[in-house]
């Protein structure tokens, strides 16, 4: 098989969406070729070396060679340098591709024993579907072309009331955009991406949920940006009817007493106000400080005596364990993130 | 030939001697993989507790700090009285090694009489491990978690006193037939070093757990 | 006692002398049986897997599937390949190697057995509990053998079980290791001075310490995983306020050191062969000593490249990354310095010594595909695809099983005492050797294409290279029935062997074969290093 050619390897490779698996992919082809040179060298050594000294009588002598300090230093050295190029060189797009772009259109990724929810900011929400003949039909997440994405992903339990079931790990894998990310249980991960091509690409779950890991499949469909901007207002395929996610948790803020102790205007009250908490900077009254994320907001929410703003009490808010399901939670937190 | 003070050695040793460095060695080495596996223990409760610090402080003000320093002192004096044990087994002084050993135990006993009247209490106000806690939280949400650290630290600690307890058992039957001499006296030494690991391992979790 | 012909087979008889065998060499022929049972066993599973994967869509049940796929690894990684060479070929050779009657505590050997029978005996029982799924009878646990968290706290006994012989069988590798470091140390000849040792015995002596070292981590997280599924402790539950991911560092912390517990005895072994075949002193003896060492000290710092996406941070990610690079420069060593050895050698080529350079092959293929793993952009796209299954098969099956194979033929008549028929023998190595190629290098394909790892069922696409795999594996299937035949046939009628079939310089030869049961009448004096071909 090592006889393939390197140009042809890249083919084994679904088609580069993105820019950086494109990058990727030159990362990806310097392997394959320098891997083949050493592979010939080591096999071509190996071959050579057999033939050659292959043994003509019980009595032949052998060198005696113990070792020889150039040729040691040599096959050291020139590994540990190229290990150390494809260390930065991976490093670097690595790093790109893990850093929050700039103005990135957020859609929430719920994962859930075994299949795909995608929930965009003005309620729209992809389920998968089933066709006459009973076949799933996998959901699809329609995203503009070029224009960065930030999925916020989590994992959830199918019934919140079943004491017993756990919502696991899952992996959001775009083989086309050659990244994936874990989805955790109990908190929020992210995945950014910058489709460059139009099409539809394949998603895979690829970390171990257990009996429909494989038929936990979806797709992302890349569209034009007018194309989006016709298929988010509805004038293809429904349109919102739903609240936006912002306007449920609103919804959840005014009845469920939220409203009691935090402002929306800046005046702080039993709790800190909630304008301009997003992104924030906040002072611990342990002297720790963090910048207000998802999963800070999430923790608060759920957990309000983990962590205690600098100027407030203890023991004031209830725990909405148990009390909100995970989509209320995220709708509250998309609440305060609208709050600027 | 046969004075009872000659140790006959396995057979793939040089010496006695041989025998009992390699032995003591052995005893080590495996003392080192004990301490790695309780190392996963503490470095899991140095996650949490940063993770949670008012819980675990919340949830420390729930155990009796005098029942562990109490166990603490008994355990020290464990200690002290397995040297003696040693001691005495290589000085040919019978008597007293057997005292010493059977003291050891004792001490083994009451620590686990202490730790007995600690666990029922607990367990009779619900102050279980994760989801059999039915104790009021007081707000702190994930104050299970501490009982849980709280269970499998000491629990795991537990089993090795009793661990413990059985072997020292087992050389003072073997001290008590005069087995042991100024010649052999490793399988004393080997387990008095067990004993002294599971006591160390006590000084740790004692303040973690009841103090900080 | 020891009379003419009275060797350790045969100075004591009865099924209770071996069972109560202090013996090292008997140790280690009890581990050789037990071991290849489920050798045997795990390779069922993986047949079935494979067959499952012959076409697109389902022939078994998914629920089926991912028990087949979690008892393949966990009999092939906690039963089979982790004791496979230390505790077999390391049980009978090293003490003979290093001129000791014995390993330093025998006793505690053969409880490391009875250990390893008592988690076997647990993995075996877990496969009738819990929610059934064949016949009323199977059930099992179906977590993959990483027992990943929160899935597998699902308050199962498959679950409970699995983890507590997973448990046991810790305690097997935790005294094998403390008898092998303390037997190192304190157990050598006269003149066996450090830099005499055989590269087997440094590679055992690697392997002892991580055996010691990492051990105890996994034993007592799979314990707490058990913990878990009995009490719901929340150590590794979110919905407790625990931390799933902690869970993955905890395991990897011993998982990946066990991937060098694997290898590093594998490498040993080559390094006798490779030296034996050529009659020819080894290429950089200290240099491929100390890089045993150096891959198991670095070994621990690196399991964070298992976690790449798995939400630990971007600056942890980098720092793996860089780490597990340095892992690499060693294992380049040992392979070019292998490679060196044959260079002016008077190469023969006997089986084992066909494993030997198969060994080479494969583990040039799953060393290189291990750089794509750790560079960290590739990695994202590899990660839990096909191309990890490949690798880590190339490393530990093409690896350590080369050189399982070719260490117990290359041993075979120093434990017997009888020759092997040579040429089924070498039969069963073009066999293993094609059928394992033909099955794992369409795999690394798949997994650029983008296939995930564990899918019951897979996309059309996929199909054709899924089909040539699992004919390949067939093919190993066939291969190994072979060579289960040469041993077989080999001990029952094989001709007598000499003590010295392959004119090897390692102290082992010097005694008769069968060894007495004592190794030694006198145990030697060593005035030289194990390679002196002058």
């Amino acid at each position: 098989m090592w006889w393939i050619p390197a140009a042809a390897a890249q083919t084994f490779m679904p088609p580069a969406a993105t820019d950086i698996a494109k990058r990727v992919n030159s990362i990806y082809e310097f392997l394959v070729i320098s891997s083949l040179i050493s592979f010939v060298i080591v096999i071509v050594g190996l071959v050579y070396f057999i033939q050659k000294y292959k043994r003509k009588s019980e009595n032949d002598k052998t060198a005696y060679i113990t070792h020889n300090y150039t040729l040691e230093f040599l096959w050291s050295f020139i590994p540990f340098v190229l290990f150390m190029v494809l260390f930065a060189w991976g490093a670097k797009v690595y790093w790109d591709m893990r850093v929050s772009p700039e103005d990135a259109m957020e859609i929430h990724v719920n994962a859930k024993k075994w299949d795909w929810e995608f929930i965009y900011k003005n309620g729209r929400k992809i389920t998968s579907d089933v066709d006459d003949k009973g076949k799933r039909i996998p959901p699809t997440m329609v995203v503009p072309v070029n224009k960065p994405v930030k999925l916020i992903m989590t994992s959830i339990k199918l019934n919140p009331n079943d004491k017993r079931d756990r919502a696991v790990l899952h992996s959001f894998f775009v083989p086309a955009f050659r990244t994936k990310q874990d989805i955790v249980p109990g908190r929020y991960t992210a995945l950014y991406f910058t489709p460059t091509k139009v099409g539809n690409f394949h998603v895979f779950c690829t970390e171990y949920c257990g009996t429909g890991h494989s038929q936990m499949l979806g797709m992302v469909k890349v569209v034009e940006d007018n194309d989006f901007n016709n298929w988010v207002l509805g004038s293809e395929g429904g349109g919102p009817k739903e609240l936006s996610m912002a306007d449920k948790g609103k919804q959840i803020y005014a009845t469920r007493a939220c409203i009691g102790c935090h402002s929306l205007d800046g005046t702080p009250m039993t709790g800190p106000t909630w304008k301009g908490l997003y992104g924030s900077d906040r002072q611990f009254n342990d002297g720790t400080s963090t910048t207000a994320d998802e999963n800070y907001l999430r923790e608060s929410i759920l957990n309000a005596n983990a962590k205690i703003v600098k100027g407030f009490t203890a023991n004031q808010m209830p725990s909405f364990q148990g009390q909100l399901t995970d989509e209320d939670v995220t709708n509250v937190i998309e609440f305060i993130k609208s709050v600027k | 030939m046969s004075t009872g003070n000659t140790h006959h050695y396995a057979h793939h040793f040089e010496s006695a001697e041989h025998e009992y460095e390699s032995s003591k060695q052995g005893v080590w080495i495996f003392l080192t993989s004990e301490i790695l596996m309780f190392g996963v223990l503490f470095v899991g409760y140095m996650i949490y507790h940063h993770m949670y610090p008012e819980m675990f402080k919340y949830g420390a003000k729930a155990l009796d700090w005098r029942l562990g320093a109490l166990n603490t002192v008994v355990l020290l004096t464990s200690s002290l009285t397995m040297v003696l044990g040693v001691h005495y087994c290589q000085v040919n002084n019978k008597q007293k090694a057997v005292m010493n050993l059977a003291i050891t135990i004792a001490c083994g006993a009451i620590f686990m009489v202490v730790k007995y009247f600690e666990y029922s209490h607990k367990i009779h106000a619900g102050k279980l491990p994760g989801m059999w806690f039915t104790a009021d939280t007081h707000g702190f949400e994930n104050l299970p978690l501490y009982f849980s650290f709280y269970f499998m630290m000491t629990g795991l600690h537990g089993i090795h006193v009793l661990a413990g307890m059985c072997l020292i058992l087992w050389v003072l039957i073997r001290a008590n037939r005069g087995e042991f001499n100024e010649n052999y006296y490793t399988p004393v030494e080997g387990v008095g070093l067990f004993w002294h690991l599971v006591d160390l391992i006590w000084i740790f979790l004692f303040p973690l757990l009841y103090l900080v | 006692m020891a009379g003419a012909g009275s060797n350790y087979l045969n100075h004591e008889k009865g099924i209770m002398s071996w069972l109560t065998s202090r013996d090292h060499k008997r140790i280690g022929l009890l581990y050789f049986y037990t071991v290849g049972f489920f050798f045997l066993l795990g390779g069922i599973f993986a047949m079935l897997i494979r067959t499952e994967l012959f076409s697109a869509g389902m022939q078994f049940t998914p629920e089926l599937y991912n028990r087949f796929m979690t008892y393949h690894g966990v009999i092939m990684v906690f039963f089979v390949i982790i004791p496979g060479i230390p505790a077999i070929l390391g049980n009978i050779i090293m003490p003979l190697q290093i001129g000791a009657r014995d390993v330093a505590f025998p006793l505690v050997n053969l409880m490391s057995w009875y250990c390893y029978i008592a988690g076997a005996a647990l993995g075996v029982a877990s496969l009738f509990m819990g929610e059934t799924v064949l016949w009323g009878i199977f059930g099992g646990a179906d977590t993959g053998w990483t027992f990943y968290t929160p899935y597998s706290i699902k308050f199962s006994a498959a679950n409970i079980t699995a983890a507590f012989a997973a448990f046991v069988a810790g305690f097997s590798s935790i005294l094998t290791g403390v008898n092998f470091v303390a037997t190192v140390h304190k157990l050598r000849c006269p003149g066996m001075t450090m830099n005499r040792i055989p590269l087997f015995v440094w590679a055992l002596y690697a392997t002892a310490i991580l055996q010691v070292l990492a051990t105890p981590v996994v034993g007592i997280t799979v314990a707490l995983l058990a913990m878990e599924n009995i009490f719901g402790i929340g150590f590794f539950d979110p919905e407790l306020g625990g931390d799933p991911v902690l869970f993955q560092h905890f395991f990897w912390f011993y998982s990946h050191p066990a991937v060098y517990i694997m290898i590093l005895p594998a490498m040993g072994v080559i390094s006798e062969l490779i030296t034996a075949f050529s009659k020819k002193t080894i290429f950089g003896y200290t240099a491929i000593a100390y890089s045993s060492l150096a891959i198991a000290g670095v070994s621990f710092l690196v399991w964070g490249h298992h976690m790449y996406v798995s939400s630990q941070s971007e600056i942890a990610g980098l720092v793996f990354s860089i780490l597990t690079m340095f892992v690499g420069v060693p294992t380049a060593i040992k392979l070019f310095n292998w490679l060196a050895t044959l260079y002016k050698g008077s190469i023969q080529m006997q089986s084992p010594m066909l494993y030997a350079l198969g060994f080479l092959f494969i583990f040039t293929i799953g060393g290189v595909t291990g750089i794509f793993l750790a560079t960290i952009a590739t990695d994202v796209h590899f990660h839990d695809t096909y191309f990890v299954v490949a690798h880590f098969h190339y490393v530990m099956v093409g690896g350590t099983l080369m050189a399982i194979m070719g260490g117990a033929l290359y041993w075979f008549p120093k434990i017997t005492g009888k020759m092997f028929n040579e040429s089924i023998a070498r039969m069963s190595f073009v066999f293993i050797f094609v059928g394992f190629n033909v099955t794992f290098f369409p795999q690394f394909i798949l997994g650029a294409m983008g296939m995930p790892r564990r899918y019951a069922d897979y996309l059309p696409a996929f199909e054709s290279l899924n089909r040539i795999s699992s004919l390949g594996s067939y093919v190993i299937g066939f291969g190994f029935i072979i060579a289960l035949y040469v041993f077989i046939n080999g001990w029952r009628k094989g001709a007598p062997a000499p003590a010295n079939p392959w004119g090897a310089k390692t102290l082992e030869w010097t005694v008769p074969s069968p060894p007495p049961h004592e190794n030694f009448d006198k145990i030697p004096t060593v005035t030289a290093g194990p390679y002196e071909y002058r």
